[in-house]
């Protein structure tokens, strides 16, 4: 075990990091978002819609990660869409954190008691007005720990992105160690940034989603 | 150059998904294995082996399976011991594996009433019995659904032994896709043999949840 090399290293170490973060920071917002629309879509959409989505969320749930990325940056180019890697995970990340977290989303928009909607309508307020102002708060709600742990899942799945030249923690790690030949040094001090990176984005999360939900979440 | 026709591809990538079951088997079965004693210590009345236990699974789910499969692959010859990618894929995946299975049965142990521990204790079982003949069986049962959503995970996990080189179906896919530059139809024909390996998993896994507990 040698450490030598880990003081050079650290700025490599952090822009990785930083990349890390910006993926998930994107996938977050855009996955969320998504799945908001998927699952007032597969409630509430035509039947044709209901399908495809239904069938979008078994396809990506039951196909791994890896796989999903490589089709879109390796396959996609064949139909014409060119995607810089960066893109490229961005979108692979997005796609697959939104058909989970459609399932979560969908659990949650059940839980908001019938009564609510009707309430809403009799006030007067337009269908999507109470979608957005009353439905969607209360869901967010009950479902937010289980978005945390999923969000949390994604971003150690995004180490995975690597694999396709992004240079993100994972790649830093890489280069690294085939640098300074110091594979197992290399790949701990890499893990345990990461360890740091998923316990300090629960912590914000919890944090936040507390200040910005109230009680309730833990 | 050789010319590969369509059931050329899809031969090949059958005869590699014998190792990505295989693997995912072996995994799941050494996984349980260990799981069992990170759970014995995860559920014990002595507070430092519990700790130990919930350290252990904070490490395996706070940090990315590749990093954990990289120090395995890298981690191992250092203490001396010759490794090929498919020890180091098995044992990543089995201490993966063994982190998420003793927490979905801790959750069961703790979902049982404590009345089942004093009914035990009070029939003059000790510790061992107890955990033999009442308490496990039930978490064992009442966490049948979680365990086989886990297996469909470890299936997907097996994809990332590729990158430590071990020759499964993402790797031989991607051996055939730098010969017949096909991504679209190479990837496409993966990610069906994954479905079809854990679409009826996923079914079984929801059955088994609308069921219910026990029967």
């Amino acid at each position: 075990m040698a450490f030598g090399w880990l003081p050079g290293a650290l700025g490599d170490i952090a822009h990785g990091a930083a990349t890390t973060i910006l993926l998930i920071a994107v996938t977050t917002l855009a996955g969320t978002l998504l799945s908001i629309l998927g699952a007032a879509g597969r409630r509430n959409g035509p039947a044709p819609l209901r399908h495809a989505i239904a069938w979008y969320v078994e396809v990506m749930r039951n196909t791994p990660f890896l796989v999903q990325l490589f089709f879109i940056f390796f396959g996609l180019p064949s139909l014409g869409i060119r995607l810089d890697p960066i893109l490229a995970a961005m979108l692979a990340m997005t796609l697959n954190m939104a058909a989970y977290t459609i399932e979560i989303v969908g659990a949650g928009l059940d839980a908001v008691p019938h009564g609510q909607t009707e309430a809403a309508l009799a006030l007067g307020l337009r269908p999507r007005q109470v979608f957005v102002k009353i439905v969607l708060p209360q869901a967010l709600k009950v479902i937010y720990p289980a978005l945390t742990s999923q969000i949390v899942i994604m971003m150690l799945e995004s180490a995975v992105v690597s694999q396709i030249a992004v240079r993100e923690l994972t790649y830093e790690a890489d280069m690294l160690q085939a640098r300074t030949f110091r594979s197992f040094e290399t790949y701990f001090v890499v893990t345990l940034v990461y360890l740091g990176l998923s316990m300090a984005l629960r912590r914000l999360l919890v944090t936040g989603g507390r200040r910005a939900l109230g009680a309730g979440v833990s | 150059m050789i010319e590969f026709t369509l059931w050329d591809i899809v031969r090949n990538l059958l005869l590699a998904t014998r190792w990505t079951v295989l693997l995912s088997l072996a995994a799941f079965v050494g996984g349980a294995l260990v799981g069992m004693a990170v759970l014995f210590f995860r559920i014990s009345k002595n507070n430092w082996s519990r700790r130990l236990a919930s350290g252990y699974i904070a490490l395996f789910q706070g940090t990315p399976l590749l990093m954990q499969l990289f120090l395995m692959f890298f981690g191992l010859p250092m203490l001396g011991l010759r490794i090929e990618p498919w020890t180091a894929a098995v044992l990543g995946l089995t201490f993966f594996a063994s982190a998420y299975l003793a927490e979905i049965w801790r959750s069961g142990v703790d979902a049982l009433p404590l009345g089942q521990w004093d009914a035990g204790a009070s029939l003059g079982l000790h510790y061992l019995q107890e955990l033999r003949l009442i308490i496990l069986p039930q978490a064992f049962s009442i966490t049948r659904a979680p365990t086989v959503g886990f297996l469909v995970q470890l299936i997907k996990s097996t994809a990332l032994t590729s990158i430590i080189g071990f020759e499964e179906l993402v790797r031989t896919s991607n051996a055939i896709n730098n010969a017949t530059f096909e991504p679209f139809k190479v990837y496409g024909l993966v990610a069906l043999i994954f479905f079809l390996m854990c679409f009826p998993l996923t079914q079984y896994a929801r059955r088994l949840e609308r069921r219910g507990p026990g029967r």
